[in-house]
């Protein structure tokens, strides 16, 4: 295998990309939301045929016409979106479209061992192959993911952010699979935000801005990270996070959580937020985190302990009376939770305050676009049309559009979960910035994040949650990385 | 967009970009069918000729389509939901038998007024629609079975209450009532020109229609919004229910008979003339001028066919293909990259 070589004319999306990949490598591909990896991999996988450029598989021509003919080669992908069906098993799963058949009738046994088979190398040999994929977690639905792309005679893999939905325990396991590939002379092409997964496995790495690759091969051990950003956003990066000018200590407590507890997720947790603070949920997948901000929200209905605004106790399991105590949440599944895709971007941010709009009944569209055009105006939403679809908007912008949402409403509170997920480096330090001049603003805000970096930069306070419990209130400032997983760890053994 | 403050002279040219768009919006999938239905009365003109197309026919064509009309309206907020409500035809039946049912019409309309008569067959849709709505919204069974369950246990009931045989309207007052032309139109297509217009303001100007749209375009995101998605989908199987009950005071105006056989599979041909108004059936998008063009292409097609003399059965035939090839062009229409 001598590489594969991909060159694009003047289209839209791509405009001109080099890329080579050698057997066994692990060739890594940057760039910021937009910048045209996702359909870089699509025309790898036969979703898109690109309209010029060739593509050299083995030093031949290679002309990829549909997913099949990229299987064919022996080409893999797994992508962001975890394109797994519920209902079926993991067997069903890994085999689907090419079922192990004969006469027609599939052999389900000879499944069954493939894929405890593939499970096994993949480090999960506990996972049965006769569990249904509705009933596993993200990180095993990903496990899934790559079983089925091993499950093929594959020479490359393409691997679309693997890392978003893992945590740290997860990402080392995916690196070592990434490893064992790479060492039967698989070719790994991985997508990522993060850089230090970069420098934890990758051996070269092509830049995309925008459409084209700004600089292709590079090796990664010789390359600083500066250089990467620089190639990544066309300026240096400096400090991501804005300062912390400190809370109050006279501000008034707007959230108070009492003892609240859900049955079989998390119990007994109490905190508290002050207007003006950031309190940050530290924590591995799977802890509770989200679980904890929704029920404190009313979209979980608590089972124990209790909430107060102000003073105010609120109903159990009533988003509504939260919303109107001055809560909004900005869930961690941003397209299937929080946005409707369909429709336009201002109507996306005045779906919570309608009874601002309207008069018995009757919405005024126009002040409706006018509060929506202020709020895109501030929070500088690109592009910064109301009436264009929320589809059309890269995931940092729609994160604002639910931000806007909450401003739109009046909320003073809000329970951010993994606002940057899915957001590239540069709109990234622009969130963070975002989020605490809400809070100098005199909100309470509370974020989520799987990445202990973002929360120890943006939070005033960390609360670290391990195994549905709070095992720890600190100072962001008193407390590095490492001391929160040294707490994670020690609080889940126990 | 930010430019047109500067703009004075107020007759410079559309940009090519805003035509691109009102064109794949909500107006060019009207464009289509008002093509599909100009295209259909044109082959009902050429081939039946002036006649056809005179207005007495049209008038004709608006009778015939605004029973089916009313129903359909409620049934495109129903859809837009994302939801289905499989009952109409049965509630209409339902309604016709208890508005006219002895008992009631002794007690009740003979010691009041004849407009006890259209409320009853109102409240009686509202309150099927209702159970409806609190099965599926708080019960969490599939609209489909809820509503399936109610179409088969609606027309039963019809069958108990009217004893299996017609039941006549006695308050003449109530046939004289609905025995109008205004302006020359006959006052079942003025029922249903209105209850289209209040359909569209609702869908497009209120905050009920705004969250229709929302719950079918993205239920989880509207309610953790804070919009009470539960409580919305009750009403609109309630609204559902009450276009049926207006659907049966058309229908008793019209027959001047109560009867359990009444609205036979009209819960099909509205939810087609939804549908093929471009209604998506997963929710989410939708208009009211979109289902209205539907239901007259539906009106105006068997309105062809009878002048043909081509049988009922030949006219299904056709149903069916129209709205197959509907569905097709729409989905041609929605995936273009307008945008």
């Amino acid at each position: 295998m001598r590489g594969i070589k991909k060159r694009f004319g003047p289209v839209k999306a791509l405009r001109g990309v080099d890329l080579d990949v050698a057997p066994g490598e692990v060739h890594c591909l940057l760039g910021q939301n937009g910048a045209g990896k996702s359909t870089l991999i699509k025309v790898l996988a036969g979703v898109h045929s690109p309209d010029t450029g060739e593509l050299l598989w083995h030093g031949e021509r290679a002309n990829i016409d549909g997913p099949q003919s990229a299987i064919d080669l022996g080409i893999a992908t797994m992508y962001q979106e975890l394109d797994v069906v519920d209902g079926l098993t993991i067997a069903e799963n890994i085999f689907l479209g090419h079922e192990l058949t004969r006469g027609g009738f599939t052999q389900r046994s000879a499944q069954v061992a493939r894929t405890r088979e593939l499970l096994n190398r993949l480090g999960h040999g506990s996972l049965s192959p006769h569990a249904e994929v509705g009933s596993l977690s993200a990180a095993e639905k990903q496990i899934v993911s790559m079983a089925r792309a091993l499950s093929h005679d594959i020479e490359l893999i393409i691997m679309d952010e693997p890392s978003a939905v893992l945590d740290g325990e997860e990402v080392d396991n995916l690196f070592r699979v990434v490893k064992e590939l790479t060492s039967q002379g698989i070719a790994v092409i991985y997508i990522t935000h993060r850089l230090a997964e970069i420098r934890a496995i990758g051996d070269r790495i092509t830049v995309l801005k925008d459409g084209a690759s700004t600089a292709s091969n590079l090796l990664v051990a010789d390359t600083p990270t500066d250089v990467l950003i620089r190639h990544m956003t066309g300026r240096a990066l400096k400090n991501v996070f804005p300062p912390r000018p400190g809370v109050a200590h006279d501000a008034p407590v707007v959230l108070d959580v009492e003892g609240l507890g859900r049955s079989g997720e998390f119990d007994d947790v109490s905190f508290q937020v002050r207007a003006g603070e950031i309190v940050g949920l530290a924590g591995l997948v799977g802890s509770g985190r989200s679980e904890i901000v929704e029920t404190i929200y009313g979209a979980r209905q608590a089972s124990e302990g209790s909430v107060f605004v102000r003073g105010a106790k609120l109903p159990r399991g009533s988003v509504d009376a939260a919303v109107s105590a001055g809560l909004g949440l900005s869930p961690e599944e941003r397209k299937s939770q929080g946005l409707i895709l369909g429709e336009p971007i201002f109507r996306n941010i005045t779906l919570s305050s309608f009874a601002r709009f309207a008069k018995a009944g009757f919405l005024d569209e126009g002040a409706e676009k006018t509060a929506a055009d202020e709020q895109i105006a501030a929070l500088e939403l690109r592009p910064a049309d109301p009436a264009l679809p929320a589809s059309a908007l890269s995931g940092g912008n729609q994160q604002k559009i639910l931000l806007a949402r909450w401003l739109v409403h009046g909320s003073s509170i809000l329970l951010l979960d993994e606002p940057t997920r899915g957001v590239d480096v540069g709109a990234r330090a622009e969130i963070y910035a975002l989020i605490r001049a809400l809070a100098d603003a005199g909100n309470a805000i509370v974020v989520i994040s799987s990445e202990i970096e973002e929360v120890l930069g943006l939070a005033d306070t960390v609360l670290v949650i391990g195994d549905g419990r709070l095992l720890s209130t600190v100072d962001s400032s008193e407390i590095d990385e490492h001391g929160v997983l040294d707490l994670v760890m020690k609080g889940t053994a126990a | 967009m930010s430019t047109q403050s500067t703009d004075t002279t107020g007759t410079t040219a559309t940009p090519p970009s805003a035509l691109r768009r009102a064109l794949s919006g909500s107006a060019g999938r009207n464009l289509g069918l008002v093509v599909a239905l100009a295209v259909i009365f044109a082959v009902g003109t050429i081939t039946d000729g002036a006649g056809f197309a005179g207005l007495d026919n049209i008038l004709v064509i608006l009778r015939q389509a605004s029973v089916i009309g009313v129903i359909s309206i409620g049934m495109t907020f129903v859809i837009l939901a994302g939801g289905i409500d499989l009952s109409v035809g049965a509630v209409l039946a339902l309604a016709s038998v208890v508005a006219t049912a002895d008992a009631l019409q002794d007690v009740i309309v003979e010691n009041t007024h004849w407009i006890m008569l259209v409320v009853i067959a109102l409240a009686t849709g509202f309150l099927a629609g209702l159970i409806n709505g609190v099965v599926i919204a708080y019960g969490k069974v599939a609209a489909f079975m809820a509503t399936l369950a109610m179409m088969v246990g609606a027309r039963g009931l019809a069958e108990l209450v009217s004893g299996n045989r017609n039941t006549l309207v006695d308050s003449s007052e109530f046939k004289r009532a609905f025995n109008v032309d205004i302006l020359g139109v006959d006052i079942l297509i003025w029922i249903f020109v209105l209850v289209a217009a209040a359909g569209w303001i609702l869908l497009n100007r209120t905050t009920f229609g705004r969250r229709t749209v929302a719950i079918g375009g993205n239920r989880e995101a509207a309610r953790l919004s804070g919009i009470k998605v539960k409580r919305h989908t009750m009403w609109l199987y309630a609204l559902a229910g009450t276009c049926a009950g207006i659907a049966a005071v058309m229908m008793l105006a019209r027959t001047t008979t109560g009867t359990a056989t009444h609205g036979n599979l009209y819960e099909l041909d509205a939810i087609a003339a939804v549908v093929v108004g471009g209604t998506l059936l997963i929710g989410g998008r939708g208009t009211i001028t979109g289902t209205v063009f539907g239901v007259l292409i539906f009106s105006t097609l068997s309105n062809v066919f009878v002048q043909l003399n081509l049988s009922s059965s030949v006219q299904a035939v056709a149903k069916g293909i129209i709205i197959v090839v509907a569905v097709l062009l729409q989905q041609r229409f929605a995936s273009r990259p307008g945008q």
